[in-house]
């Protein structure tokens, strides 16, 4: 278990983490979500107590990193996989690390063995490609066979045998019960390994929720609808009851919760020529940067608006923007209806 | 709160495993000695040449680590290297999530590493007083004579502590290239012109290396070294002062900075 309470860090006058609060439970792999620059590495850092904060705490099994008396046993970290000495061979790297923390020293083999690297171990890791030196990385995460594990972007720099590798084996270790705790700025490689979803942006929580939440609410799923005759058809649809929003940049109508054959023949019913009738469905990455975008606009356009909360408070409350585009409005009004 | 001696096993892990470590201890071995060695074959040949007041002050324990001004360089940049590739590497923020206190983590490290160089310094300068001695022939001395032995494990001394004035310079500045950058000349040139120069020797004889050097030093005043207003020992406690600083000053930087 992590837990962060108002976790804050300023460079000079920016802001890079900004009262972060939460929690990264057992057993579940949490995807920690942002774009580049967010603060995903600066609060990782934090939490391993590499970066010290501006305020706020961090706290490892109830206990502040620095008091953690052999800390490779209690939480395994890949920050970079540049992090090791070069001119030292693979396992003896390993072995510095091991002996630091009383693990003995068959430990290094296996944990060798486990990504891989075996074969390699004596050679010396300057000459590793990216791929190998994430599998290193790993490789010292995992060498105090620890229950939580903290991972940075693991798989930059990997093939896809190496992905899929390397989201078999998260899933694996969170579902012994371990605490997995894993970075990225792809949505569409958290929606695969992860079970729940911190999102940050500009250094603030966006969003603390269960994977399948985020795509309850966030793969909105509407048709789109062209017509030359669109003002009748807007008519039409408003008789039958149904909402239809229209888009002025691509002149369409779409249309949420209503099925694409039910509207066909509705416009056949009423002699109608479509161009287009077309079932759309917003994707789990677009979510994301729309959700991420609102927040560097936020930032950008109105910097300590009023009325918006700020402090303390905000990291409890994920700041959204008062005026959103329509897509996000609909986000924003499901959210809403779901809290 | 790490155990100690496991940081002590990890840093001696790691001092053994890279590359630079052999090179530059033997380095400073090879350099001193040889050099010491050639020093005293030149002094001998031509002793009789040398000013009537040099000959008086002739120190032949002194003179068997004339070489030191370089091989201590070779000591610099093992103290260097031993901290600066933790920062080069991006191996100190792995080293600092295995042992989080910082104190810890730069206590064990400086300790293997000095000890090391102490080990290194004293064959060094034992060597280098035996082979000069061996070279002077009539003009040499026992180590048995008053004070030598001193000055012989001084020598030892003085090398551990500028390598370790060297880690605690790099502890602050964390860079290799930097900390070289400064260390190189101010030791081989800056301290060397203005201790050589009477009008700047009375401040550069309290720079780290003028000061601890006394104490390889038997008869006060060789080599045109000048009265100095501390002894051996003094001279060792103000070099001691400048290591302590150094090393403080790296303990504030780890624990103040990011990693």
């Amino acid at each position: 278990m992590i837990e962060l309470e108002g976790l804050t860090k300023r460079f000079g006058a920016k802001t890079a983490v900004d009262h972060l609060s939460f929690q990264v439970r057992p057993g579940v792999v949490t995807g920690f979500l942002g774009p580049n620059g967010a603060g995903k590495s600066t609060t990782m850092r934090m939490m391993l107590d590499l970066d010290n904060p501006t305020s706020g705490t961090v706290r490892i099994d109830g206990k502040h990193y620095r008091d953690l008396p052999e800390p490779l046993k209690h939480i395994g970290a890949l920050l970079d996989a540049k992090a090791m000495n070069g001119g030292r061979s693979a396992y003896n790297n390993l072995l510095c690390l091991a002996q630091s923390n009383r693990i003995p020293e068959r430990r290094v083999a296996e944990v060798l063995d486990l990504v891989g690297l075996t074969p390699v171990a004596k050679k010396k890791s300057k000459g590793f490609s990216l791929g190998m030196g994430q599998r290193l990385g790993i490789a010292s995460a995992l060498l105090g066979d620890p229950e939580i594990l903290m991972f940075d972007e693991p798989v930059n720099g990997l093939d896809p045998e190496g992905i899929l590798w390397i989201r078999n084996l998260m899933k694996g270790l969170a579902a012994e019960g371990r605490t997995i705790f894993v970075s990225s700025h792809l949505m569409s490689e958290m929606a695969l390994t992860a079970d729940h979803l911190i999102v940050i942006g500009q250094g603030k929580l966006l969003a603390d929720m269960s994977m399948a939440d985020f795509i309850h609410e966030n793969s909105r799923s509407y048709v789109r609808l062209r017509s030359p005759q669109q003002e009748r058809l807007k008519d039409v649809l408003h008789e039958a009851g149904i909402d239809a929003i229209s888009v002025p940049a691509t002149g369409a109508l779409e249309i949420d919760g209503v099925a694409a054959e039910r509207l066909g023949e509705l416009a056949a019913q009423h002699q109608i020529v479509l161009h287009e009738l077309s079932p759309q469905r917003a994707s789990l990455e677009e979510a994301f940067m729309r959700m991420t975008a609102d927040s560097v606009e936020y930032h950008a356009h109105a910097p300590g608006a009023p009325g918006l909360p700020a402090g303390p408070g905000a990291a409890d409350n994920p700041v959204r923007p008062a005026d959103v585009p329509a897509w996000g409005a609909g986000y924003e009004a499901t959210r809403k209806g779901g809290e | 709160m790490s155990s100690f001696p496991a940081v002590l096993r990890s840093e001696w892990t790691k001092i053994r495993t890279v590359a630079s470590t052999t090179w530059t201890l033997v380095a400073a071995l090879v350099v001193t000695v040889g050099v010491s060695a050639g020093l005293c074959a030149v002094f001998n040949a031509t002793f009789n040449d040398m000013p009537k007041e040099q000959q008086v002050t002739f120190d032949p324990t002194l003179a068997s680590f004339a070489g030191m001004t370089l091989g201590q360089l070779a000591m610099i940049v093992f103290g260097v290297l031993v901290v600066g590739t933790e920062y080069s590497s991006g191996m100190i923020r792995t080293s600092l999530a295995a042992v989080p206190r910082r104190g810890s983590f730069l206590a064990g490290k400086l300790i293997v590493a000095t000890g090391l160089a102490l080990v290194v310094g004293l064959v060094t300068s034992f060597l280098s007083f035996f082979l000069g001695q061996a070279i002077l022939g009539d003009r040499s001395i026992g180590i048995d004579e008053p004070n030598v032995l001193r000055a012989v494990i001084g020598a030892g001394l003085y090398m551990a502590m500028i390598a370790l004035f060297s880690m605690g310079v790099a502890t602050i500045l964390r860079s290799s290239m930097l900390s070289l950058g400064i260390l190189m000349p101010f030791f081989f040139l800056v301290s060397t012109i203005l201790g050589a120069v009477s009008a700047t020797r009375k401040v550069a004889q309290y720079f780290p290396d003028q000061a601890g050097s006394k104490i390889m030093q038997v008869v006060p005043g060789a080599m045109d070294s000048g009265e100095a207003p501390y002894g051996p020992w003094g001279g060792f406690g103000i070099m001691a002062l400048w290591v302590l600083a150094a090393v403080l000053g790296g303990y504030l930087v780890l624990r103040k900075r990011d990693a």
